[in-house]
């Protein structure tokens, strides 16, 4: 398969801040790539510098076979964009948005009027087309956004964080539509998130931290590293039950207040074993599939959700962890 | 051909969201109108009572200036429609499509400085309050020095926005540079009987020869004479009223374009 994007080496610093640390990676065409990481990570740096609105302190990197440094208009041709944030002009009509986008990026007259048609009745927008964007929900905004982002037929559509601050019904909405978009037009989609279960749509997903590149797998592959399911029990006393299951099946558990924690291959099946003639006053029992949050959380022994108070306060969680739990912990 | 087609369309939604809002087309009319009727006969009448130079019709000398101010003020919107560009996040869409950074200022400056140019135009129905009666060819001649001088003015405005990023700053920094500008001008009075430091700083303002230019379109070389700008001894002629404009306007867009390429 064709490589659509190509990244050597790629820096970016600020000062003294290093936002993207030396990565390197490829993406083939037609391929829904996530980046994953925790806010700050390098994520919109990296779409940044790939979408020539930023240039790298070092190291290359290509789109479509272009240059993004040399052939800053050829690059900007074969990709589509959704910001993070909000880019419409708000006080213009959906149409006149679309209309101006065409305009830019020199589509034909004709072909531009049969074409917004088209991709506005598919985010279901075409009813609204003459109302200001401004009289638009936040979720609307986002879909005409997508619409004007595939609107010049851009082989690449990168997606910063596309489903943030919207509802769980409008992100499935939204999800809907790239998923027929790649099956109707082969389009390649870069998608970055810190949404877990929305990064399970990628093909291949990379995931980031403090600007480096840790994991780069198919999602399936980076969850089996995580060693099986995930076993969790309340039990009446939990350190007992701990010494139980190593006693007994030579598992090490783990422990956060009442809840036991263990990894086990083939977790349902393993279950009943357990109940069986277990001692230490089991209360409940749950096992579930390993998810991207756990595989993060064993990479970086950080949670990927927490956002905020920066590396301090992280360490700080960490640390208070180590004491209480010993080990990680899953949840 | 492609940066021609981003100018063209930077250029026309700029007009298009103007021609959008009425709102701000009625607005137009009450800050020139509360100047040349109400400040205008207020200072007209008072002059009478003092110096009593019966010659010295004080409404038709400011009627140009205000239409200067009209342009001076919404020229700088140019550079708060930029600051709420990036604000709004529409900016990053003109930023990453396939056309220059110096398209989209040329664009940008091009948009302002129509609208200005309309809005300046939309001054000429206070012309039965004014008493003057320009020519035909006084008005192109206003229209065209009006442009020229709202380019440069809108230049200004994007030089300044390409610096200042947020609302809040630009709507402090706006007006220290607007009101100096307008003020240190021959807008609201003649300037050939001021102090000769406040002469010198007039001389030195290129708004100045803006104001001038439109004074001398609208009512004429002969009655306009009198109140004109003097350098080395030599009353400005229109046509190098426009000159200065010109070379200014050449200096603050490059400087401009230079900043936005930079900046953004």
């Amino acid at each position: 398969m064709k490589k659509i994007i190509e990244v050597e080496h790629l820096v970016k610093k600020f000062d003294d801040l290093v936002a993207v640390d030396d990565i390197s990676f490829e993406v083939e065409e037609g391929e829904i790539f996530g980046f994953l990481g925790p806010n700050g990570a390098g994520k919109t740096t990296t779409i940044n510098i790939l979408c020539t609105l930023m240039k790298p302190t070092s190291g290359r990197a290509t789109l479509n076979g272009f240059d993004v440094i040399r052939q800053q208009n050829q690059v900007r041709r074969s990709l589509g964009l959704v910001f993070q944030d909000p880019s419409l002009d708000i006080r213009l009509t959906a149409l006149q948005n679309l209309k101006f986008h065409a305009f830019v990026y020199n589509i034909p007259g004709t072909v531009a009027k049969r074409r917004i048609e088209e991709i506005l009745s598919m985010v279901e927008l075409w009813d609204r087309r003459k109302d200001e964007v401004r009289n638009y929900s936040g979720g609307m905004r986002r879909r005409l956004e997508i619409a004007r982002g595939l609107l010049h037929y851009p082989k690449v559509l990168f997606l910063d964080e596309p489903t943030l601050g919207l509802d769980p019904q409008t992100r499935n909405h939204i999800w809907e539509y790239m998923l027929e978009l790649r099956k109707r037009e082969n389009i390649t989609v870069f998608l970055t998130t810190h949404y877990m279960d929305e990064a399970t749509v990628a093909d291949r997903i990379a995931i980031i931290d403090y600007g480096k590149i840790i994991a780069l797998d198919t999602p399936d592959a980076l969850k089996s590293m995580v060693g099986g399911d995930i076993v969790t029990l309340k039990t009446e006393n939990a350190e007992a039950a701990v010494v139980e299951i190593y006693d007994k099946y030579n598992i090490e558990a783990q422990y956060d207040g009442d809840d036991v924690f263990f990894e086990i291959q083939k977790g349902e099946e393993f279950i009943p074993t357990l109940v069986n003639n277990f001692k230490s006053g089991l209360q409940s029992i749950s096992v579930r599939r390993p998810t991207l949050d756990d595989v993060f959380m064993k990479l970086t022994g950080r949670e990927i959700r927490e956002e905020t108070g920066g590396f301090a306060v992280m360490k700080k969680q960490w640390a208070m962890r180590q004491t209480r739990g010993g080990g990680g912990r899953f949840r | 051909m492609n940066n021609l087609r981003g100018i063209y369309i930077i250029w026309y939604r700029d007009v298009l969201r103007f021609w959008r809002d009425k709102a701000r087309l009625v607005t137009t009319f009450v800050m020139p109108f509360l100047f040349l009727v109400v400040f205008g006969t207020g200072i007209a009448s008072s002059m009478m009572r003092g110096a009593g130079d019966s010659d010295f019709d004080y409404i038709q000398f400011m009627y140009p200036g205000i239409i200067g101010m009209v342009v001076l003020f919404t020229s700088m919107m140019t550079g708060v429609s930029l600051v709420w560009d990036r604000e709004f996040g529409f900016l990053k869409e003109v930023l990453v499509a396939p056309i220059s950074r110096t398209a989209v200022a040329v664009g940008k400056a091009l948009g302002g400085a129509t609208i200005a140019t309309i809005q300046g135009l939309i001054m000429l129905v206070f012309i039965p309050f004014a008493h003057v009666s320009p020519s035909v060819g006084g008005v192109i001649t206003l229209l065209a020095v009006m442009f020229v001088f709202a380019l440069s003015l809108t230049s200004m405005g994007i030089l300044i926005a390409s610096r200042i990023k947020t609302i809040e700053a630009f709507g402090m920094v706006a007006p220290l540079m607007l009101f100096p500008l307008f003020f240190l001008s021959p807008a609201m009075f003649p300037t050939q009987y001021l102090p000769a430091w406040l002469g010198i700083v007039v001389k030195f303002n290129p708004v100045s020869y803006g104001i001038d230019a439109m004074r001398q379109a609208v009512l004429g070389s002969q009655q306009s004479s009198m109140f004109g700008i003097h350098l080395f001894g030599f009353r400005m002629p229109i046509i190098l009223d426009v000159a200065v404009v010109v070379m200014f306007g050449i200096i603050i867009g490059t400087l401009a374009i230079r900043s936005f390429r930079i900046q953004e």
